[in-house]
């Protein structure tokens, strides 16, 4: 046919006995088979929820808020995260703060059931209140209620 | 005679379920060998009271798995059929280990007892005639369940299974030319003795093609690996799509059922049966008193090796684990120090053997080398299984017809002149 091309792939007159290759095979086979079985200490699986992986410095996780130094949120409710969120999954709502001229959120919700862990909220927070250094990263539940994250949740992370 | 009538209800059942009994052990060794030859570790979860036996408790959830499940008959399936085929697929395969020979014969009492469920003197043809009957089991899965890709998977299989049956048939015809019987009994007892001086004469020394042929046959006769295409588990679609829960068992145990026959017809041809190498019935016989001690000996050893490697084990359980899976190697390593002692304490109380006893004894010990050597195929079943890739349709029937049967002609021919350049 034009423009398809047949790469042949000729077998030589031991590779067309089969019988060589497969007991080259076979010895790779067995090699793998009981050098596992004598060190069962260097197989790379974990056994999981007994063995955990040890996560890198900057493994991005969980998000949380962070707090000033005398507790209260960093948090400004200005919506830079809530509008950079690609997946669409924070929602603020905001409230005066009472004493100063900054606003303050009064609801922050996480749906961690849409969230791509991109790290563009992180960015773009000009507060650093939001971060995603917790390593949590066990995130079920047996309901979808309880995996969207209010405002307390995400301080105390 | 009670005996006449108990001895045959002993070894029919003894036929019966000691193939189902390798069945558990295969599907374990299947998954086991193959997370290791992957670098994986396997089933290890499923526990009982925290003894987990490094996953030897799988197969047995997963009974327990197929039976609590929906048996889904779809609609429009030709029901008779339908449900005749798993039973056939199961049945099938377990006849050929009616005629094994498990051990060689006993006389009590002046009476010979053959070691098998039924003496046949047409063994060999027996073993083709039912095998070639399995067609049937996959052919009326793949039309009852009234489904066009079990039909096709189906009507596959069928050719598969009857181009190497030719081939199968063909490639044993040198072991028939070399023993003159085609009595399975009498194939193993020809197979005692030596060979040049230091061989066993096992037909594989006498017929290494023919064994080759018949080995590759039984591959594809009984659906392993290379040889997959009818059920094709995780690419094509085969006969056992609209099986579920125990039915779809019965094909799976079937499957391994013919493994562990097919193993034991090999193992009968080819390696001798039950025989022990180097030593003959007469000379276990002989010396029984040395051979129990021997025996009792290799246990102990065995069990002390285990409760070591049992002992280290202990040690990373206790580290990776806090429930009751951490107490697991302890009781093990009981365990296997009181085989141990009960072993040692045998051997200790022991100072002669019957005659009686002296032929139960070879027997079992015949039969163990039986269990080792169906063992050992299975094992090379497994092995092949995780290496090889499948063969394309086109593969399969090619090497069957361009291959296997010229093949199979050229060894009886060869066998034939050498034969009549003997005589």
């Amino acid at each position: 046919m034009p423009g398809i091309r047949t790469v042949g792939r000729p077998m030589n007159i031991k590779e067309k006995w089969y019988l060589f290759e497969i007991a080259k095979g076979m010895a790779v086979s067995i090699r793998h088979l009981v050098s596992n079985i004598l060190h069962q200490e260097r197989m790379p699986t974990l056994q999981y929820p007994e063995e955990k992986r040890v996560l890198p410095e900057r493994f991005r996780g969980r998000h949380r808020l962070t707090k000033r130094d005398d507790g209260t949120p960093k948090c400004v409710a200005c919506y830079c995260c809530q509008t950079a969120c690609p997946a669409d999954c924070i929602s603020i709502e905001a409230g005066e703060r009472g004493d100063a001229a900054e606003k303050v959120a009064v609801r922050f919700d996480i749906n961690i059931l849409r969230c791509v862990f991109c790290g563009l909220c992180v960015e773009a927070c000009p507060v650093d209140a939001i971060r995603m250094d917790t390593g949590k990263y066990e995130l079920t539940s047996d309901s979808r209620k309880k995996l969207i994250y209010d405002i307390d949740t995400l301080l105390n992370d | 005679m009670l005996s006449d009538l108990l001895l045959p209800v002993l070894f029919a059942l003894v036929a019966a379920f000691l193939p189902l009994m390798f069945v558990p052990l295969l599907v374990w060794g299947e998954r086991k060998a193959a997370a290791f030859i992957q670098d994986r570790t396997g089933p290890n979860r499923a526990e009982v009271l925290g003894i987990r036996l490094g996953g030897l408790v799988h197969p047995f959830a997963d009974v327990v798995k197929l039976l609590a499940k929906e048996d889904w008959t779809p609609a429009r399936v030709n029901r008779f059929y339908y449900n005749l085929g798993p039973f056939l697929a199961i049945f099938i395969s377990m006849l050929p280990f009616a005629i094994i020979p498990l051990a060689d014969n006993l006389s009590v009492g002046g009476r010979l007892i053959e070691m098998r469920a039924v003496t046949l003197n047409v063994g060999i043809l027996f073993v083709l005639a039912i095998t070639s009957f399995h067609v049937y089991a996959i052919v009326l899965g793949g039309w009852g369940a009234n489904n066009t890709y079990t039909l096709l998977g189906g009507m596959r299989s069928a050719a598969q299974m009857v181009s190497y049956e030719l081939a199968m048939g063909l490639s044993l015809i040198g072991v028939l030319m070399i023993s003159q019987t085609l009595d399975l009994g009498e194939i193993a007892r020809q197979q005692g003795g030596l060979l040049f001086g230091f061989l066993p004469r096992w037909n594989v020394f006498l017929q290494p093609l023919g064994f080759l042929l018949f080995l590759i046959a039984l591959f594809a006769e009984t659906n392993r690996n290379p040889f997959d295409l009818p059920e094709g588990e995780s690419e094509i679609i085969g006969f056992h799509v609209e099986y579920s829960s125990m039915r779809f068992a019965f094909y799976f145990m079937g499957e391994y059922v013919a493994m562990v026959a097919g193993s034991a017809v090999v193992a009968t041809l080819y390696f001798g049966g039950w025989q022990v190498p180097w030593l003959g019935t007469e000379t276990l016989r002989a010396n029984a008193l040395l051979t129990a001690r021997a025996l009792l000996v290799l246990v102990a050893l065995f069990a002390v090796l285990a409760a070591v490697l049992f002992r280290s084990y202990g040690r990373r359980l206790s580290a990776l684990y806090r429930d009751r899976r951490s107490r697991e190697a302890k009781v093990l390593g009981a365990a296997s120090i009181f085989v141990a002692a009960l072993a040692l304490l045998a051997l200790a109380f022991l100072s002669g053997i019957r005659p009686l006893g002296a032929q139960i004894l070879v027997a079992a010990v015949q039969f163990l080398f039986l269990v080792a050597k169906i063992l050992a195929f299975g094992f090379l079943f497994i092995w092949v299984r995780w290496t090889l890739p499948r063969f394309r349709y086109d593969q399969l029937m090619g090497l069957g017809w361009k291959s296997l049967v010229p093949l199979g002609l050229l060894n009886i021919a060869v066998t034939g002149l050498v034969l009549l350049g003997i005589d």
